[in-house]
């Protein structure tokens, strides 16, 4: 152990062990009918508890964890040890996360992204929940530039997404509603069937359909959007709780999701691509949320405040050419693009409207395509690559000739804004910034 | 420096738009060609053997006939596309950024700026050894990004994996 190392809370083999002890407690209970087999059962259910637990307990006797001015280094592994190096400039966001069990016990886990590669994260878990929140501002203030005593950078609020309204537009989002439906449907179906035997079969059906709906609440139940100068906050979650710091710069793409009835109802989603966040993960979907449903206007404004430049919405859209009809008869209508001082916005999505923005200094590659069909129409594809994340920005069926000069173009405005963009340590002036040390990129 | 010009309007003229801008893509190497057709070759062998086989097998002359057609077919359309995917391919450097096209039915131009390259691999597998061949591979953030320029001499990968490294150590910018 070298100095300034430390250990996860000592409650984390028990935190961790207690999903195998969940499912272990229902086979228990399963298995009660049949008596031969109770004092055996037993006796695997706590050789089984105790092999998790002694896992759990040797894993953590393993880990520590080291912060410094430059890097957090983590290391850990009992069979392969490994140690890992992230480097704080290449922060792209941190996330405190208390799943349910954690919550009881009063721990959290403390997720770092950092660009670059595949093992660019890192994950504490479980600290206490006042460590996990005092080592969060530590290295937003490190990976600010700032010292390391710098108190917790104050916020302003500046939206919660009420219950209620979360609920109305999960229920009108028709994908959502109908999973809604056929779970109720099939509770219908089965309580008026002549044989109860059939509604075993049919209740994985409905739990999952019903889980879908169910989740989309709680993920993003209590959803809070505040503002400090570590970057946005978003704090959400009824059973898991999330707080994800984003700090500033580090959104990539924005997406403004309408599906039809939102629209009307004048509502509208935001999805974001942070680097790091998608990856391996199987939780992907609920960690590139901006906002999981609000009036149009707000979304525009808090669109406006992650992109840079003044905001862009409201610029004229250049629609697609009207032989874009033979190729994508529905919908072709809605195709378009606009061009803003700093930001490229794709238009696209009859039924899901989708309205698609990226600065012109965060796209990392611009692709032209052309099929068979389109050929034969002189129309091609612009497309304008972001890192991994729900948002693909894809300018479809342009006149071909004009597409190419607009790659062109484009090429060159994300030349210049890269050339003007901002520091990587966000609070210190650009020129102050260490000259040797090589950006991401 | 191949490929210095950058102004759109150079396109005004440009009648097919994955065309280079002004001058001409660097191709890769006509043996890419032979390496794609001794691949056709082989499949088209094993084509054969294994309908005269059914053939036999099953009594049925139509199998080995039709075997052999479909075959024969196969390995005419394969020599002919080896050619021509080979010639779409190239690719083209410019002060700022590299352009890679390719694809015959399906057409691609990639664009990438040197500044977003975060690292560049070169590749042999043992079939593209023995014609002496190996692809560039740039990679970005961006996992779509599908820049590979395949079937370079040996000599010519490595020296523009060399040249993209530098240019992309000069223009390295921020995610």
């Amino acid at each position: 152990m070298s100095p300034g190392e430390r250990r996860l809370h000592p409650l984390t083999p028990l935190a961790k062990a207690w999903t195998a002890m969940v499912a272990l407690a229902f086979l228990a209970v399963d298995n009660v009918g049949h008596p031969t087999s109770v004092t055996t059962s037993a006796v695997v259910v706590i050789a089984v508890i105790a092999a998790a637990l002694g896992m759990g307990a040797a894993g953590w006797w393993v880990t520590w964890y080291r912060l410094d001015a430059t890097e957090l280094v983590v290391r850990s592994g009992v069979l392969v040890r490994r140690t890992r190096h992230l480097r704080l400039d290449r922060l792209q966001a941190v996330d405190v996360v208390r799943p349910v069990m954690a919550r009881v016990f009063g721990l959290a886990e403390l997720r770092i992204e950092v660009a670059g590669g595949r093992s660019s994260k890192a994950s504490l878990a479980y600290l206490s929940e006042p460590t996990a929140r005092r080592l969060r501002a530590e290295l937003l203030a490190r990976a600010a530039g700032i010292g390391p005593a710098t108190p917790e950078a104050p916020e302003q609020v500046l939206l919660t997404v009420p219950p209620l309204l979360l609920a109305r537009s999960i229920l009108a989002d028709l994908r959502l509603l109908s999973a809604g439906l056929v779970s109720i449907g099939l509770v219908v179906v089965v309580v008026r069937l002549p044989q109860p035997g059939l509604a075993v079969a049919v209740l994985p059906a409905v739990l999952a359909a019903g889980s879908v709906v169910f989740r989309e609440f709680a993920r993003h139940f209590d959803f809070t959007v505040a503002q400090s100068p570590d970057g946005l906050r978003l704090r959400h979650g009824l059973l898991e709780h999330r707080a994800q710091t984003v700090p500033p710069g580090r959104v990539q793409a924005v997406r403004m999701v309408q599906p039809a009835l939102w629209r009307w109802a004048g509502w509208a989603r935001l999805e974001i691509n942070v680097a790091g966040y998608v990856g391996s993960e199987k939780s992907r979907a609920q960690t590139v949320v901006l906002l999981p449903v609000g009036s149009r206007e707000l979304a525009r404004a808090l669109a406006g405040l992650v992109l840079p430049g003044p905001g862009p919405f409201g610029l004229p859209m250049e629609p697609a050419p009207r032989r874009a009809a033979w190729r994508q008869p529905w919908g072709w209508w809605v195709l378009g693009v606009a061009v803003g001082a700093e930001v490229a916005v794709v238009r696209r999505g009859w039924w899901r409207r989708r309205t698609d923005l990226i600065a012109h200094g965060k796209t990392q590659s611009l692709r032209l395509t052309q099929g068979p069909w389109q050929r034969a129409l002189g129309l091609a594809s612009i497309h304008l690559d972001s890192t991994p994340g729900p948002v693909h920005v894809v300018a479809a069926h342009r006149d071909a000739l004009a597409a190419r000069r607009w790659v062109e173009e484009e090429a060159r405005r994300s030349r210049d804004a890269r050339t003007r963009s901002a520091p990587e340590k966000w609070m210190l002036p650009p020129q102050a910034g260490p000259k040797g040390s090589p950006p991401v990129g | 420096m191949p490929g210095g010009r950058y102004l759109p309007d150079s396109l005004g003229s440009v009648p097919d738009p994955f065309d280079p801008p002004g001058e001409a893509w660097t191709p890769v190497s006509p043996r890419l060609r032979g390496a794609r057709r001794l691949v056709v070759a082989a499949a088209a062998a094993g084509v054969l053997v294994a309908s005269v086989v059914a053939g036999q097998l099953s009594g049925l002359e139509v199998v080995a006939a039709a075997g052999v057609v479909l075959g024969g077919a196969g390995a005419v359309w394969g020599w002919v596309w080896a050619a021509r995917s080979v010639r779409a391919w190239g690719y083209a450097e410019r002060d700022d950024d590299l352009l890679v096209r390719h694809g015959l039915l399906f057409r691609e131009l990639v664009v990438v700026p040197y500044g977003r390259m975060q690292f560049v691999d070169v590749r042999a597998g043992p079939l593209a050894r023995a014609f002496g061949l190996a692809s560039v591979e740039l990679h970005t953030a961006a996992a779509r990004t599908d820049a590979h320029i395949p079937g370079l001499g040996l000599a010519e990968a490595t020296w523009l994996r060399d040249r993209l490294a530098e240019r992309g150590e000069a223009r390295s910018a921020g995610l």
